[in-house]
């Protein structure tokens, strides 16, 4: 392990182009603790998926330096990237469900690639399949899904190998209020148990109602970074 | 090395309708190219055991008296007996040439006035080294006449014209494999296009590259067990019809088409070798071609 600092993420001036295009990111330094809860705002084209995509490693930045759970990952070779991402969940906007697998199948993907038991994928992809409401829908495959029903599958996907950093696009995007709060009720479990977690969304309202700290893009760039106070808690509103 | 779970749709791509046929035609094609050449092979060994050891001295009928056409035969095969290398001289009767030539000649009367030459027969120690051209004229200096007919001349031609062919053969299955690999690369890299999207979901959920290549690999390896042994049926049949009609035939001017226990093993064991280069182009194909992304 490098010196990261005791950072799960660390970004120092770092930019990002496609191709010979202009900037998309430029100069973003920022860095995340284990344990934080974290929004990402900011309007469309801001940069927030590209953001979430340096630090899911789907790309590598054009410029800056970028450390992943204490790994640099200009210098961090192929071979490793895979056990970085299993410490990763990623909830994408499109939810990237495999069609021809069931929610079963597509939530389990992240224990088998672990190489974990079967036995113990079935117990634990059971009872959290459960958990988001899809009890009744172990079998079924995602194009016969609603999108609430699909985006709560990439959600169980993200978080059942109990990821240390959780990077959700747009989670609640297609949910009721209701399944929102009991989504980001799970995000906050999962952030207990010591997980940093990024929430890149467009609902100001929930953000304010849940109150984390906030990172807003701007044109590509970090404008603000501050902490909006908690004006109620997910835990009082559930018990309301 | 193999996995039986798919997270890939693989079984639903043109790889499993495209590749079982071509296994199959090039397994087909190389059963019976090394067959022919095991047949070859066997063919060859049996007359080399056969002629090589062995030579025929011929001596032209030259004088009307039969004691002193005797004399002169008696001269050849005291050259012969004093020879080192030779085991055995022994002149053959007119009584067996003639019998030998009746399938040609027909009437053994008119064969009978024929004027053919004196025959004798000589075994030689096994990689025994004339010199032929010495014997020749030590031969022709006994019984003017005389000329030495070495089958081992002979067989050297047939042996390298056999060789040939047989090379050739090789160079078929040769050319299979290399088919097998192209075909099996190129439909490889054709199912990584069309998965890519769920291969990414993989990746980005951590996956190995070798846990993606081992599902390409046993749907490559069953695809080319099923193909192979479609193919090898086909060539099996093909192999014992040839071989029916061969046995059929009354004179030995073919060889006896039989293969041993051994060349049956090799049969057999073509298209597991066949599937298994199949399934490591398929893991290398998809290594190498993931490789590239991040």
């Amino acid at each position: 392990m490098m010196d990261g600092g005791g950072y799960v993420v660390r970004f120092e001036n770092v930019g990002l182009r496609y191709g010979l295009g202009p900037e998309v990111l430029q100069d973003i330094s920022f860095s995340l603790t284990p344990g934080s809860f974290n929004f990402l705002l900011g309007p469309s084209g801001a940069g927030k998926s590209s953001l979430l995509k340096l630090m899911y490693l789907a790309m590598k930045p054009s410029r800056g330096l970028i450390t992943l759970f204490g790994h640099d990952i200009a210098i961090t070779g192929r071979r490793d990237l895979p056990a970085l991402r299993r410490r990763i969940g990623v909830v994408f906007q499109d939810f990237r469900l495999l069609p021809h697998l069931s929610a079963f199948d597509n939530v389990a993907l992240p224990l088998r690639v672990a190489g974990v038991k079967e036995n113990e994928v079935r117990k634990h992809v059971e009872e959290l399949l459960c958990w988001v409401g899809l009890k009744n829908h172990l079998d079924s495959r995602p194009p016969t899904m609603s999108g609430g029903q699909q985006q709560r599958v990439a959600i169980a996907r993200a978080v059942i190998a109990r990821p240390r950093l959780l990077l959700a696009d747009e989670p609640t995007g297609n949910v009721d209020d209701h399944m929102a709060l009991r989504l980001m009720h799970l995000f906050e479990e999962l952030n207990k148990l010591g997980a940093a977690i990024v929430i890149a969304t467009h609902n100001e309202s929930l953000v304010e109602r849940l109150g984390h700290r906030c990172i807003r893009l701007e044109n590509g760039q970090l404008e603000t970074e501050t902490v909006t106070p908690s004006v109620s808690r997910l835990d009082s509103e559930n018990a309301a | 090395m193999l996995t039986r779970r798919t997270d890939l749709q693989l079984e639903r791509d043109a790889l499993g309708r495209f590749l079982p046929w071509q296994i199959a035609f090039m397994v087909y094609l190389a059963a019976l190219a090394l067959a022919g050449a095991m047949v070859l092979n066997a063919t060859m060994a049996r007359w080399n055991k056969g002629i090589s050891g062995v030579l025929t001295v011929q001596i032209a009928p030259l004088e009307e008296n039969a004691q002193k056409e005797k004399k002169r035969i008696k001269a050849a095969l005291e050259v012969l007996g004093s020879t080192p290398g030779v085991i055995h001289a022994e002149s053959i009767g007119d009584d067996e040439i003639m019998a030998l030539l009746e399938p040609w000649l027909g009437s053994l009367g008119v064969a009978g006035d024929l004027p053919l030459p004196h025959l004798i027969d000589v075994e030689l120690e096994d990689g025994a080294n004339l010199d032929m051209a010495d014997l020749s004229r030590r031969l022709e200096a006994a019984a003017p006449g005389a000329s030495i007919d070495d089958h081992r001349i002979w067989l050297k031609k047939l042996i390298r014209l056999m060789e040939t062919v047989k090379g050739l053969a090789v160079l078929v299955v040769a050319l299979v494999c290399l088919v097998t690999v192209g075909t099996v690369a190129f439909t490889t890299r054709t199912g990584l296009a069309i998965h890519q999207d769920a291969i990414e979901v993989l990746h980005h959920i951590g996956a190995q590259d070798s846990y993606i290549a081992k599902q390409f690999a046993s749907r490559v390896l069953v695809l080319g067990l099923k193909g192979g042994g479609f193919g090898l049926a086909m060539a099996v049949a093909s192999l014992l019809g040839v071989g029916s009609l061969a046995s059929r035939m009354e004179t030995g001017v073919l060889p006896a088409i039989s293969l041993s226990a051994l060349h049956w093993a090799a049969l057999i064991a073509l298209p597991l070798a066949v599937a298994m280069v199949a399934m490591l182009t398929a893991r290398m194909t998809v290594t190498r071609s993931l490789n590239k992304m991040m």
